[in-house]
Order: C-alpha cells, then sequence, then structure tokens
C-alpha cells in the first residue's frame, strides 16, 4: 500500500503531465481550475491517467460530479440543494464541501475540486482494493 | 466535404490499432505556400505540422469510432503530446499508427507514431518522424444539457468512402 506522500508524488506526476504545469507548483491545497488551468476535458484525462498510474478502474462520475446541473433535485436556481449537498457529499467523500456548502453556487463548485482530493480518492480506492 | 488527411487504412485492429498511410503531393496547393520561395531563401515545401497532427487525428478518431460502431460522435478534445522532428515533404509517405491507450463510456486516450516513407529506398524500413497522442470526447456523453444532431455528423461520407476504399465494412 502506498502512502500518502507516495501517491502526492504520483499525483503530481499525473498533473504536470496532464496540465503542463512545473511540479513545483502544485501544492496540496491547489484547485485543479483555479491554481493549475485545468479545463473540462482535462478531468476526463486525469482520470485516465490516474487510472493508469495506480492501476485502478474509475467509474463514471466517480471522481467528479457528473451532470448535476441537470438533476432539478441537485441544483435549483444555479444552487446546489441541500438534499444535492447530502447525496454529493456522500458520493464523492474525498471532496471538503466545509467552504462551499456556505455559499453552494454551482458555479463555484470548482474551488473543492483539489490536489488533496485526489490524493484522498487514491488512498481510499486503493484501501478497497487491498 | 470533408477533408481528409489521410489516403488509405491499411491495418485495423477492432478496439485497439489502426494504420493509416498519407502521400504527400506537389499537386496539394497549400505546399507552393509553405514554403514559397523567398528573397534569397528556394522555395521548401513541407506539409505543415497542424495537418500532420489532424492526419493522426482522423487515423485515431476512425480507431476509437469503429470501437462502438460509429455510434458515438467522436470529438478531438485535446493534443495531449506532439512531437515532429522530421520536415514531411512531396514524394514521401506518412505512416501513421495510433493505439487505443483507455477508452470509456466518455471518451478515449490515444497515443500514435508518425513515420516516414521514402519509395525511393524500399529496401529501408518507415524512419521515425514524431509521436502525437491525443484525446478524444464522445461528446452525447459529456456535454450534458447540450443537443446534437441525431446523426452522426463525425463520421460523414469522407470517412466512409475512406473506409470502403479501404476495404473496411461500414454501415451505410
Amino acid at each position: 500500500m502506498l502512502s500518502r506522500d507516495e501517491i502526492l508524488s504520483k499525483i503530481k506526476t499525473v498533473l504536470a503531465d496532464s496540465l503542463a504545469v512545473d511540479e513545483d507548483d502544485i501544492r496540496p491545497e491547489s484547485t485543479l481550475t483555479g491554481d493549475l488551468g485545468a479545463e473540462s476535458i482535462d478531468f476526463l484525462d486525469i482520470g485516465f491517467r490516474i487510472d493508469k498510474a495506480f492501476g485502478i478502474k474509475i467509474q463514471q462520475g466517480e471522481l467528479f460530479p457528473e451532470n448535476a446541473a441537470q438533476d432539478p433535485t441537485l441544483v435549483k436556481d444555479g444552487k446546489v440543494t441541500p438534499e444535492g449537498l447530502t447525496r454529493l457529499k456522500a458520493r464523492l467523500p474525498h471532496f471538503d464541501f466545509t467552504g462551499f456548502e456556505k455559499d453552494p453556487q454551482l458555479a463555484k463548485i470548482a474551488q473543492i475540486f483539489t490536489v488533496d482530493a485526489l490524493v484522498k480518492f487514491v488512498e481510499a480506492k486503493l484501501a478497497k482494493q487491498g | 466535404m470533408r477533408w481528409m488527411w489521410i489516403d488509405r487504412v491499411v491495418e485495423l485492429e477492432r478496439g485497439r490499432r489502426l494504420v493509416a498511410i498519407k502521400n504527400i503531393s506537389l499537386a496539394e496547393e497549400h505546399l507552393h505556400d509553405h514554403f514559397e520561395a523567398a528573397p534569397g531563401r528556394a522555395a521548401l515545401p513541407v506539409m505543415p505540422a497542424s495537418l500532420v497532427i489532424e492526419g493522426m487525428a482522423q487515423t485515431a478518431g476512425i480507431l476509437v469510432g469503429h470501437a462502438e460502431d460509429f455510434r458515438e460522435k467522436v470529438i478531438l478534445a485535446k493534443v495531449s503530446r506532439a512531437e515532429i522532428d522530421v520536415d514531411p515533404v512531396p514524394g514521401f509517405t506518412i505512416r501513421y499508427t495510433a493505439t487505443v491507450e483507455q477508452m470509456d463510456a466518455a471518451g478515449a486516450s490515444t497515443t500514435g507514431l508518425v513515420e516516414l516513407i521514402d519509395p525511393a529506398r524500399p529496401d529501408r524500413p518507415p524512419m521515425p518522424m514524431g509521436r502525437i497522442d491525443l484525446m478524444f470526447s464522445h461528446i452525447d456523453q459529456n456535454l450534458a444539457g447540450h443537443t446534437f444532431p441525431e446523426h452522426n455528423f463525425v463520421f460523414g461520407e469522407g470517412f466512409k468512402t475512406l473506409l470502403r476504399t479501404s476495404g473496411i465494412d461500414v454501415p451505410a
């Protein structure tokens, strides 16, 4: 089982390759879109690269929230509903929703997509794999 | 009509690998501008790197589309890597080999090898020319909320003709 630091190191390589950023500029608290310049299509690329780097199989919607805006029980008037927050937290436990839930505008959800969340995701996935 | 940048599919392993070739001809008008003669410099016709990348996008795109019998609308989403080390000039043949790296319902990533064949030296193996890795999106799966035409506008007649003339069965 890889340590947290080893996972972080591999995640940094994944992100440096995918987003053409310097590994030294990648910190656990860095946000993928705000700090590292990821665009929507990069999320698919990052998922593929994590799959390969760690030998895991990520199902669609397991790593990042998908199609949330189209589900009226999740999002209403551009904001994630209380029920939506509960469901997203349960479905995506690797993300820290603490800051986001104070002002849960869907447009701001990218702030929870941090490097640390990816590390937590991989850690949990590897632990499940045993 | 779609501007085709490959002439023939020469090998196809469903969902895994596709090899295509492109003959570079001086009859292609853009070669006379890229690069035309200038004071103190003779003309230097070279196939532009952007079109070499498009050739690989068509090669790999057909490979990804064929894996799902062309049901998905396969769109080039990202050029992950492109290195072209040798100028492709008229009279040579480019050989594109695309391999699926990963594929799922949302899209696919491919790796690609580009080689140059010199018809004047048939005894020599193709020479390495570059590498182009790409990402494709199945857009109906990724742009939720956006609607696209029912028919598959990506794989139109141009692609079908290419596949048929390469001896590959395609749906009508």
